[in-house]
């Protein structure tokens, strides 16, 4: 009995269980992302009548005039979304990160807060800010005589996106300034530069990294945006035609599926040279012994310019939330800078007719939410603390998901599940599950990342102590990991739900009646006719408090883990 | 190339009246200073004692509340950062990443509009005066601790500054670096001939390459002197701490008429001529090596000997180092290390014998 026992220890540890918990994984990863995407690369290669392998798709694609129009408007909103996006983020991220400037929090918080909602339900509300007739223009009208075509064609789609997206070089560009010890900017002054050289010089090719970042990820969700242009009734863009191909001429018609291959090839182009044109520049310079962030006094005139330009900069930005919310009370607004009058009826019919919207948001983002997190840290826990040989292809297949626009998860669902049935016979692509599939394979990489993190912070001593002292390999995940881990997945679900629940590219493609849509989708659907703008509005305003309240948590869960990690 | 051709004329610094407060906190107090031209100078004292408060304010990075700061006899206080012509290396060099070692040299000088040609004799001079010619074209992540180090140093002297500010610099270095380098730094400064301001916690590295040293606790000066002035005459208690090891023992002054003696707490009494002028609350200081030690009774006349008992032992190498016991209190005695010589043993009872003229008596 004794020998026994000691042979059995002297073998490795058994991680059949492991090995299992990965293919599981893996078979999840492949049916839901793999097969999917395949199918729409596939299917864009292959000739619709013979079924043979062809480049004549492709042909077709570049020699259509309205899908090369298409690609040229798609590219152009992107690049100049992202200068536009710029020139919003870069004073807010210099001012509040380099000086002494009281409310430099408040600033950044509200500078945060567009990404927060979606920018399609800002849309109709910028219209009427903004638009030829809207709130601004009849006040140039009245004072200067001009009309400034912000909201014209694809103008508005700039706007629009430029106003949602820019937190992310807001974030990165700030993240950014706090790893640049003040002694590189101090040594500079020291040797006689200051202002705008200063930034030029020293300042802004230090942040340059994190500009990268920030920039890229902009270019790429607009390029892959679906929502935003659609309702600003901008047709002629990549995503659009994608999307109006396969609803208008049927999931059988390959150049939507082309188009779906050019938007993953133009997302992974920019990855990559974004990953490119950063490498070898980790310019993070904290010190050891040095000051850390400096941030200078501001004098008289400086703060004066400074606070009229975060103003101005900050109610642009906030302009579609102000709007949407004014909408969300108005009777009647057109035609005025600001509504006739004011009303709760919107509020009500969207709380009495159309509840469900608001029910099925609910629902779909905690699955989704839910299972983004639990198969994050399942795949998490298998690279980071098993030796399931191939565990890091689970990372890059589940981290490959970010390269892949809604759009082309949409159709991939449609193609691959239609012919699916479902023991009642409904089709795989039309059951309200593979939603919250599709919504929580979207937001599998970004859970994983947080769970990844989580896990690394965690010294494998404190695992080795607990097998010193009996426990098994499940035993230890379940009292020493879990425990350890829960703070960041219920911080990474939050984020998750609050991102699943305003999404609407992927959702687009997969909601077959309105009784299975979420928010989203019905604010879409209610901004499609006038008389259905008010409780749109209401709708976006909802939407906008469930995410503002999700991110308002994970601060506070951020902040207490934080607290708790320093008193350690 | 010869270090002369960035030589510069040199200018005495003066510091005022100085104070300065973050808040409720007074960093400076009453900083008074004057440093004569061509002078290596130290600012020493413990962290948070308030030195690098100074140097940055001398830079212009900080801004007192009272009190002004003349270079060469102009008030620069109002003179932002940029304008004030006065060259610091930083503790953690803040070396540009995103430049070469060349560019990083040419910066300063492109900043005051230097003419291309100027500007790449000047830099080939400093990188040469600091023996880094090979490496211009380098990035500064691919340099040792020492060449970074240098790369800053030939980064401040080619813009040719009025003063030279010397933030730590030694910090960040391996310990044999940090002997090689200050030797380099003095030889630098004596070919350049330009004032330096050396801030630094380390007595050892102030002692060996400055002229004169103020020595700092708590935002107050506490003492400005030459090293041997400082080690030989300290101030205060803190100045006889601070620099070197010394023994400081507390006792009472006893006033009989004319004559003052020092009753130490076990009771024995020490009469001196200087007991009589020293202070209330005033103690005992000499330094362990200035002390000899021998069985109880070995002392002659003219010294003060001071009875106790050997506690504990150290073999220094060129030192024996005893602890001795003196009541309740305890003083170090340093005896040379003669081979073959008998070593006294834990326990001897001994005296501890010291000249009275290098006994002091300090307050705090």
């Amino acid at each position: 009995m004794t020998l026994a026992a000691t042979t059995t220890a002297l073998k490795p540890p058994l991680s059949f269980g492991r090995a299992a918990l990965a293919l599981l994984c893996f078979a999840l990863l492949l049916i839901f992302l793999i097969v999917p995407v395949a199918t729409v690369i596939y299917v864009a290669f292959k000739d619709p009548q013979s079924g043979a392998l062809t480049l004549v798709n492709f042909a077709d694609f570049f020699r259509n005039d309205l899908f090369m129009r298409s690609l040229t408007n798609s590219i152009w909103v992107s690049a100049m979304s992202v200068v536009l996006a710029t020139l919003f983020a870069m004073p807010l991220a210099y001012i509040t990160m380099r000086f002494e400037f009281r409310g430099a929090i408040l600033i950044q918080t509200l500078g945060v807060l567009p990404l927060i909602m979606p920018p399609f339900a800002g849309a109709v509300a910028m219209q009427l800010l903004f638009g030829r007739n809207g709130s601004v223009n009849l006040l140039l009208g009245d004072w200067f005589d001009i009309n400034i075509p912000f909201m014209e064609g694809l103008n508005g789609v700039i706007f629009l996106q430029a106003i949602h997206y820019f937190p992310f070089i807001l974030l990165n560009v700030s993240a950014s300034l706090a790893n640049i010890d003040r002694s590189m900017e101090e040594a500079a002054q020291n040797l006689g530069s200051s202002g705008f050289r200063l930034f030029r010089r020293i300042v802004f090719p230090l942040a340059m990294p994190g500009y990268i970042a920030g920039a890229s990820l902009v270019f790429i969700k607009v390029f892959d945006d679906l929502a935003t242009p659609l309702l600003l009734n901008v047709k002629e863009m990549l995503a659009p035609q994608a999307y109006l191909r396969i609803t208008s001429v049927g999931i059988a018609d390959p150049m939507g599926y082309v188009i779906c291959v050019v938007l993953i090839a133009v997302s992974l182009g920019s990855m990559y040279a974004a990953t490119f044109a950063t490498r070898g520049r980790d310019y993070a310079t904290t010190q050891r012994g040095g000051g850390g962030l400096a941030r200078r006094p501001m004098k008289g005139r400086d703060t004066i310019v400074a606070w009229a330009v975060i103003l101005f900069i900050l109610a642009l930005v906030l302009a579609p939330q102000i709007g949407l919310a004014l909408l969300s009370f108005a009777t009647v607004w057109s035609f005025s800078p600001l509504p006739d009058g004011y009303t709760f009826a919107h509020y009500v019919r969207v709380f009495g007719d159309s509840w469900g919207y608001i029910s099925n948001t609910l629902l779909y983002s905690t699955l989704a939410g839910v299972i983004a997190v639990i198969v994050g840290s399942l795949i998490a826990y298998l690279v980071q603390r098993s030796d399931v040989r191939g565990r890091m292809w689970l990372d890059y297949i589940a981290m490959s998901a970010l390269a892949v626009p809604g759009v082309v998860i949409g159709i991939g669902y449609l193609r691959t599940f239609y012919n699916v049935p479902l023991p009642n016979g409904q089709a795989l692509a039309t059951f309200w599950f593979t939603i919250v599939i599709a919504l929580a394979i979207r937001r599998l990489p970004y859970a994983l990342r947080a769970s990844t993190a989580s896990l690394q912070q965690i010294s494998p001593q404190l695992e080795e102590a607990a097998e010193n002292l009996g426990a098994n390999k499940r035993r230890v995940a379940r009292r020493i990991l879990l425990p350890l881990m829960s703070g960041g997945m219920l911080a990474g679900f939050i984020t998750a739900f609050a991102t699943a629940s305003v999404e609407l590219s992927a959702t687009m493609m997969l909601v077959q009646s309105s009784a299975d849509a979420p928010l989203a989708y019905g604010l879409y659907v209610f901004m499609q006719s006038p008389a259905g703008r008010g409780p749109g509005a209401a709708l976006g305003v909802i939407a906008v408090l469930i995410v503002g309240a999700c991110t308002f948590v994970s601060h506070l869960l951020a902040s207490r883990e934080g607290a708790g990690a320093a008193a350690h | 190339m010869d270090a002369s051709a960035l030589k510069t004329s040199a200018k005495g610094v003066v510091v005022e009246n100085v104070n300065l407060s973050y808040g409720a906190t007074h960093v400076l107090k009453d900083i008074n200073l004057e440093i004569h031209p061509g002078e290596f100078f130290a600012f020493l004292g413990p962290s948070g004692c308030g030195k690098t408060t100074l140097l940055r304010l001398i830079a212009g990075f900080n801004i007192a509340q009272t009190g002004r700061v003349l270079v060469g006899g102009e008030d620069i206080g109002a003179l932002p950062p940029w304008k004030r012509d006065v060259g610091m290396v930083f503790q953690s060099y803040a070396l540009w990443p995103h430049m070469s070692v060349a560019q990083n040299v040419a910066f300063g000088l492109e900043e005051r509009k230097v003419a291309r040609a100027e500007i790449e004799r000047r830099v080939a001079t400093a990188l040469e005066v600091v023996g880094l010619s090979h490496l211009a074209q380098r990035r500064p992540s691919q340099l040792s601790g020492g060449q970074q180090q240098r790369v800053a140093l030939a980064r401040t002297i080619v813009v040719e500054p009025k003063v030279l500010l010397l933030d730590e610099p030694l910090s960040n270095l391996d310990a044999r670096m940090r002997v090689e380098v200050r030797r380099e730094l003095r030889d630098l400064q004596q070919r350049l001939g330009i004032t330096t301001i050396f801030v630094t916690h380390d007595q050892e590295e102030a002692n060996t390459i400055c002229d004169r040293i103020a020595v700092m606790k708590d935002g107050v000066i506490q003492q400005v002197g030459t090293p041997m002035e400082l080690y030989e005459h300290p101030a205060n208690l803190f100045v006889a701490g601070f620099l070197g090891t010394a023994n400081i023992l507390e006792g009472k002054i006893k006033r009989e008429g004319e004559a003052a003696s020092f009753e130490l707490t076990d009771g024995t009494r020490v009469t001196l001529q200087n007991a009589a002028t020293a202070a209330e609350g005033a103690r005992l200081v000499f330094r362990p090596q200035y002390a000899a030690i021998g069985l109880r009774g070995f002392a002659t006349g003219g010294v003060v000997a001071l009875p106790g008992t050997i506690v504990h032992r150290e073999f220094l190498g060129a030192t024996v180092r005893y602890a001795v016991k003196l009541g309740a209190q305890e003083a170090l005695v340093d005896a040379p290390f003669r081979s073959g010589g008998e070593l006294l043993e834990i326990g001897a009872d001994v005296d501890v014998a010291i000249a009275p003229e290098r006994l002091q008596f300090l307050a705090g």
